[in-house]
């Protein structure tokens, strides 16, 4: 038996077919333990720590964090027998410290479709899924691997009949290429009828969607509800936000991408939906000047107990907002079918955009905190989420949110609400603007919010006074300080 | 950035409330070990049944050993599958107390009915633990003869085994084996969630009625997969009992000593022809349902560190030390028989064989079938005739 072992990502949880590698927790050349854990990986269904199959010394890592595996590949191996003097010879697997090899793309595309059954639908089990997958329900994935069937006793192989090639070597075996582009979008009108489902047919019909309008991108040409819905919404809600923003777009022959959706996009394109399409939201605008609130927080910086502080318009948005609740308690609430769940505490939210995607980690009972408290969890939430840290348990919970666009340079927008949540506030950038003051027209410092909310549980009039309210914080902090606490 | 958050918010609510109803405090919970390991003399129950239990020194030693040992090879089951050797597992992490106090109350003619996650009574019925794990491993069908351990097979169908438990112990009553000290009884395991199924209704039914002598013992974890507790009952489901015509009573699921007194009161009630029982042993999953699953995702970590703090190893161990029953020597002896044992299993669950394809024809009827034999034969020439083969 090799001194050398290679270990293969395996299915993690029935039926997965794939995991990204999220951290490795040794490098090369660590001895480990059995059972120590090696890796973080995340697949659909949960991330999780593999523990080490053997004890020995890291000889090679063979997919960097970040690289998205195909179950089946090698991604560690192990010398496990470290104390035996140098290998004889490199190991085929093994590859120099610090040069790791990228995927190529062959390998990652080649998933073998069983030939001989290759007329499976694409979207059914043991069939091509959207986005180059093969959909199976249980088992350990598709095979990635040609098949290698025993030949028959005394049988003249099939292939020596069709190319009388005795001299060649043996031919490769046959990739078969998954979802063909051409399989998608005019299947349908090539058989007639529209090809959706029931529910779909449904939420067409009180969306008010004509199925026969509308290309498919569902198996078949089918109609998917993320189609219905994109269609409902007039085309383009969610702004496209490709996964790595650094990588450029690899466009193929059709001069199309096709990213799979996944992770954090996946929950969050279901967050946005759901919510989206359950509460009913109602946003409202209010321009606001500034500028005594940006001085308010000069002169904090200017404090020596606030000398290390990162002093932010957020945390002043962040308090107002704190500030607002406690005078209006129904708008940190939820929705929860018969009933409406008020919360005394708050969770606020902060959306963040990371190298993974939007997340909102939410800083815990943030009504209790002073601000210099504040100001403290907030550094530490967004220094966490930039860093990728950041906890299921940070991410839950959240009662309400704000969301920073100023921070893109934009003026305002019109938030979608957290599932579970009642209210997000955007908070635009601040710019210098003509503006009245005091009779006349001077330069100022004035910004936007934009306060969505579920208009369920909160009327106009409750979501204006709220919002009118972290307005006023934010025009004279000091007077709303001395006039609400 | 015009938009809010993933994460399930009303979830993490819902566990957050839950946990404030918690245990703390509960008058209906048996416990006779506290978590700070300090022993409690004797508890009563709700219908006023006094609990207590009196071992030796060498007994409580021993519940330390199972507790520590079942933790260790539920461990390495788990390590398997993230390594791909198993292609799942159900922890039982957690709940080693519930299992161990209620499997080492059984006698030996008494029959369990497991779930798919008692492997620590498993291995209190003295069961090789490598027998379940063919079944995970994918190389056999789980299937052993369950008279010859007592011990049914694993049971995935949810609560399926609480009416084949009723049945047998309907059954051990019409034998004619009830009504003395000696008498037999059975046990059905399930989990809270089981309690919404229709098939624990109808045993809770049947068994009163036909007042088989059959314990219904439910390891309340909290959770059915990701729904918590208070998405399957409004009421405590020991109080469920009441309304069957039954006894029910709460223990503490992590305390072994108390889900052992609670559990041999009801066998031998039972064995006593004074029917059923359920036990609600309140407890905690600490890990995912299965490896398919991500527990972070529906519940919240201070709920997870609240029943950490109430591990039910670690008052155990603190009792053994306070009352100098064991020392230093005994906790390492322990440690390294659970490092022995769970490296033969995982040697072992590495050797074992691949099914012959043929043998998917050994189990379909008792007695064979003729139409059988032609298939399985007819299968053999298919097998032979490739190059190779080992036929």
């Amino acid at each position: 038996m090799s001194r050398i072992k290679t270990f293969n990502l395996p299915d993690l949880g029935e039926g997965l077919t794939e995991g990204e590698i999220l951290a490795w927790l040794v490098k090369v050349g660590d001895t480990i333990e059995l059972n120590q854990p090696i890796v973080e990986v995340e697949t659909a269904k949960a991330a999780v720590e593999i523990p080490a199959k053997w004890a020995g010394q890291v000889q090679a890592i063979h997919h960097p964090e970040g690289t998205t595996v195909e179950v089946g590949t090698p991604i560690i191996a192990i010398d496990t027998d470290p104390g035996a003097g140098p290998l004889e010879a490199p190991s085929t697997t093994a590859t120099p410290s610090g040069d790791l090899p990228t995927p190529s793309a062959a390998s990652l595309a080649a998933v073998e479709v069983a030939p001989a059954e290759g007329m499976i639908e694409p979207g059914l089990i043991g069939g091509a899924a959207p986005g180059g997958r093969t959909a199976v329900l249980v088992g350990y994935g598709p095979r990635t691997t040609a098949a290698k069937r025993r030949p028959r006793k005394g049988a003249v192989p099939a292939q020596a009949v069709a190319a009388p090639a005795p001299t060649a070597p043996t031919p490769p075996p046959v990739v078969t290429p998954v979802a063909a582009p051409a399989q998608n979008g005019r299947a349908a009108t090539a058989t007639g009828g529209v090809l959706a489902k029931p529910p779909v047919r449904k939420l067409a019909k009180d969306l008010g969607v004509d199925l026969g309008t509308l290309t498919g991108s569902g198996p078949l040409g089918s109609i998917t509800r993320e189609d219905v819905q994109q269609a409902a919404s007039g085309a383009s809600v969610v702004v496209a936000e490709p996964i790595a923003a650094t990588t450029a777009p690899s466009f193929g022959a059709d001069r199309e991408q096709r990213i799979p959706v996944k992770g954090v996009r996946k929950l969050t394109a279901e967050n946005m939906s759901r919510s989206a399409f359950t509460a009913p939201h109602v946003t409202e605008f209010l321009t606001v000047d500034v500028t005594r609130a940006m001085k308010a927080l000069d002169r904090l910086r200017g404090r020596r107990e606030w000398r290390d502080v990162r002093v932010s318009p957020l945390l002043l948005v962040a308090k107002a907002v704190l500030l607002a609740v406690q005078r209006h308690p129904m708008v940190n609430s939820t929705w929860a079918g018969d009933e409406i769940v008020v919360k005394e505490y708050v969770n606020l939210g902060i959306a963040a955009a990371t190298e993974r995607g939007l997340i909102v980690p939410n800083v815990k009972d943030a009504g209790r905190l002073s601000l210099r408290e504040l100001a403290d969890a907030l550094t530490d939430l967004v220094q966490t989420a930039k860093s990728g840290r950041t906890s299921p348990a940070a991410m839950s919970g959240g009662t309400l949110t704000i969301t920073n666009v100023g921070v893109f340079g934009v003026d305002t927008g019109t938030p979608i609400l957290p599932p579970g949540e009642s209210a997000i506030l955007a908070f635009g950038a601040v710019r210098e603007m003509p503006w009245v003051h005091k009779g006349k027209v001077k330069v100022r410092q004035v910004t936007t919010l934009g306060l969505s909310f579920d208009h369920r549980i909160i009327d106009g009039e409750l979501g204006s006074k709220f919002l009118r309210d972290v307005g006023d914080f934010l025009t004279d902090p000091e007077a709303a300080l001395l006039a609400w606490t | 950035m015009a938009k809010g958050d993933p994460g399930g918010t009303t979830r993490s609510r819902r566990a957050a409330s839950r946990s404030r109803k918690g245990a703390a405090g509960d008058p209906a919970l048996v416990q006779l070990l506290t978590p700070e390991g300090e022993r409690i003399d004797s508890a009563t129950g709700p219908d006023g049944t006094e609990y207590r239990v009196d071992f030796t020194d060498e007994e409580y030693r021993g519940l330390y050993r199972d507790l520590v040992l079942v933790r260790k090879l539920d461990a390495e089951a788990t390590a398997l599958q993230r390594q791909g050797e198993l292609g799942l597992w159900a922890s039982l992490l957690g709940q080693e107390a519930a299992q161990v106090g209620s499997g080492r109350a059984l006698r030996t003619q008494d029959m369990a009915f497991p779930t798919y996650r008692e492997h620590g009574v498993l291995y209190c019925r003295g069961i090789d633990p490598i027998m379940p794990l063919g079944l995970f491993r994918g190389v056999d069908q789980g299937g052993w003869d369950p008279n010859e351990f007592k011990f049914n097979m694993y049971t995935i169908v949810i609560g399926a085994q609480t009416l084949h438990a009723t049945g047998y112990a309907m059954g051990i009553t019409i034998d004619g084996k009830t009504g003395t000290d000696d008498g037999e009884a059975a046990i059905a395991y399930f989990g809270d969630g089981a309690t919404s199924q229709g098939d624990v209704n109808e045993a809770f039914v049947w068994a009163s009625v036909f007042n088989a002598p059959l314990v219904f013992f439910c390891q309340n974890n909290q959770y059915a997969i990701s729904e918590p507790l208070e998405r399957q009952t409004r009421v405590p489901l020991y109080q469920r009992a009441a309304g069957f015509g039954f006894p029910g009573v709460r223990v503490d699921g992590n305390d072994v000593l108390a889900t052992y007194a609670v559990t041999r009161t009801a066998l031998d009630n039972a064995r006593l022809g004074q029917g059923p029982s359920l036990i609600e042993a309140y407890t905690y999953r600490m890990g995912a349902h299965t490896t398919s699953d991500d527990p972070t995702r529906y519940r919240i970590a201070s709920e997870v560190e609240a029943w950490q703090a109430k591990d039910p190893i670690a008052r155990v161990k603190a009792f053994l030390e306070k009352q100098q029953i064991a020392d230093a020597d005994f906790f390492a002896e322990v440690d390294e028989q659970a490092r022995r044992e769970s490296v033969h299993l995982r040697e072992r669950v590495l050797e074992m064989p691949n099914p012959e394809p043929v043998t998917m024809f050994d189990h379909v009827y008792p007695n064979g079938s003729p139409l059988l034999d032609e298939q399985r034969a007819k299968f053999s020439r298919y097998m032979e005739s490739f190059e190779g083969s080992a036929h």
